[in-house]
């Protein structure tokens, strides 16, 4: 466990020191989430009922913008190679990216969700339906795009391709997570969406990690 | 120690090397040698367990190199992996945690970036880069196997000077070391081999 508090507390110290990367994450997330009132009209019950699906897919989007970045400067000035020699055991580093990258794009997006939220009329357990179906949805996103950022390491139109090849597999955690609180929005009880959504997250933290490794030695080799 | 039997490596679809066998012992120093894109690198990091050989394999201690060969071996490779936001002790703390190093200040002092510990790897210049990768050597000392591709590049003759003393020490101390080398600097060792790819 030595290695994944190494690898995060300097994944986190350097973030500190690019505060400019994390901001632009969630800043393109509130902006996305706030141009569809501007596009489709200021009618109440419509922005009502379309808040969860926009603010799930702002969050889907602002994931896949800040994946590329996750092993790319690694692979770049040798980390990734000093990392994949090193005794310390290969996924449990690739954990501590992920957990890296989830406290810095997936959590600052759960917390700001709900101003998000007020701004179409949700009422407050919506709000916090919101709030939640983020907090066990992001890290699937992580955990499934650290898989994708690896296999697109190298790759020349790396942005383009992570969105292609997770953009699809998004879509379960989509559905799950928008579905939480649209199903509370029309008085159902939401709590199968939770369940979906955290065996999600058990099923993508099994398996992103370990291809993720798999990708990187690819990668690498 | 290090052994190889009829390896060959292919990159691209070429062949660069094939039917390459060699054993490397206690205190043995190997130099590769080759023009450029013969597949030195290609070699070392096969030794060192990032790129699978296309035939043949790499033993170490008699069996097949196993999850604890990473605290045996030493890579160093053309990159130095430093952080550019970081500054040079916390890049060379981080690189002495993950290798099961135990990081002492004193090993930038040996190889002359002590003065430069609290300033971000950004403002470095190429060579300073390189001492601050190599400083980890001086902490090396627990680990047999050292595999330096290219590691006078870039230097300076105080660097090299310090760098030559560093690598005949883990020789004399029973280590082994291969490198990769347009320059070569007579070495101190037990016994010398050189294969040319």
């Amino acid at each position: 466990m030595a290695g994944f508090s190494l690898l995060l507390r300097r994944e986190l110290r350097i973030a500190m020191r690019r505060r400019g990367d994390v901001l632009n994450v969630l800043v393109f997330f509130v902006i996305v989430a706030s141009l569809f009132p501007l596009g489709v009209g200021p009618e109440p019950s419509q922005l009502r009922a379309m808040a969860p699906g926009v603010v799930w897919i702002g969050a889907l989007l602002a994931a896949v913008l800040s994946l590329p970045r996750l092993f790319a400067a690694d692979y770049a000035d040798g980390t990734l190679e000093q990392l994949l020699v090193s005794a310390q055991p290969l996924p449990v580093l690739v954990l501590a990216k992920i957990a890296a990258h989830w406290l810095l794009s997936g959590l600052p997006l759960a917390i700001v969700a709900p101003l998000l939220g007020l701004q179409y009329d949700l009422p407050g357990d919506a709000l916090f339906a919101l709030m939640a179906s983020l907090l066990l949805g992001t890290p699937v996103l992580s955990m499934l795009g650290a898989a994708g950022a690896a296999l697109v390491l190298g790759a020349r139109a790396a942005g383009a391709l992570t969105a292609l090849l997770l953009l699809p597999l998004y879509v379960p955690v989509l559905i799950f997570g928008a579905g939480a609180v649209n199903a509370l929005l029309i008085g159902i009880n939401p709590s199968a969406h939770f369940s979906v959504l955290g065996a999600l997250l058990a099923v993508s933290s099994l398996i992103g990690p370990w291809a993720a490794c798999a990708a990187l030695r690819v990668a690498l080799d | 120690m290090l052994e190889t039997m009829a390896l060959a490596c292919e990159r691209g679809g070429r062949r660069l090397f094939s039917d390459l066998g060699f054993a490397l012992g206690a205190g043995e120093l190997l130099r590769v040698r080759g023009p450029n894109g013969a597949g030195k690198t290609s070699l070392l990091r096969i030794l060192a367990g990032l790129t699978r050989p296309a035939m043949g394999n790499v033993t170490w201690r008699g069996k097949q190199r196993d999850w604890d060969f990473g605290r045996e071996m030493l890579f160093l490779g053309h990159a130095p992996a430093l952080k550019d936001e970081l500054t040079v002790s916390e890049n060379f703390a981080f690189n002495c945690q993950l290798s099961f190093l135990k990081e002492d200040a004193n090993a930038l002092e040996q190889i002359g970036v002590g003065k430069l510990a609290g300033l971000p790897a950004r403002f470095l210049s190429q060579g300073q880069r390189k001492r601050v990768a190599l400083a980890r050597l001086a902490l090396a000392s627990s680990m047999p196997l050292w595999l330096l591709d290219e590691p006078f590049s870039a230097l300076d003759e105080a660097a090299i000077t310090a760098v030559r003393g560093l690598i005949e020490g883990h020789l004399r101390e029973g280590g082994l070391v291969v490198l990769t080398s347009h320059q070569e600097f007579p070495l101190a060792a037990r016994a010398e081999r050189a294969i040319t790819l």
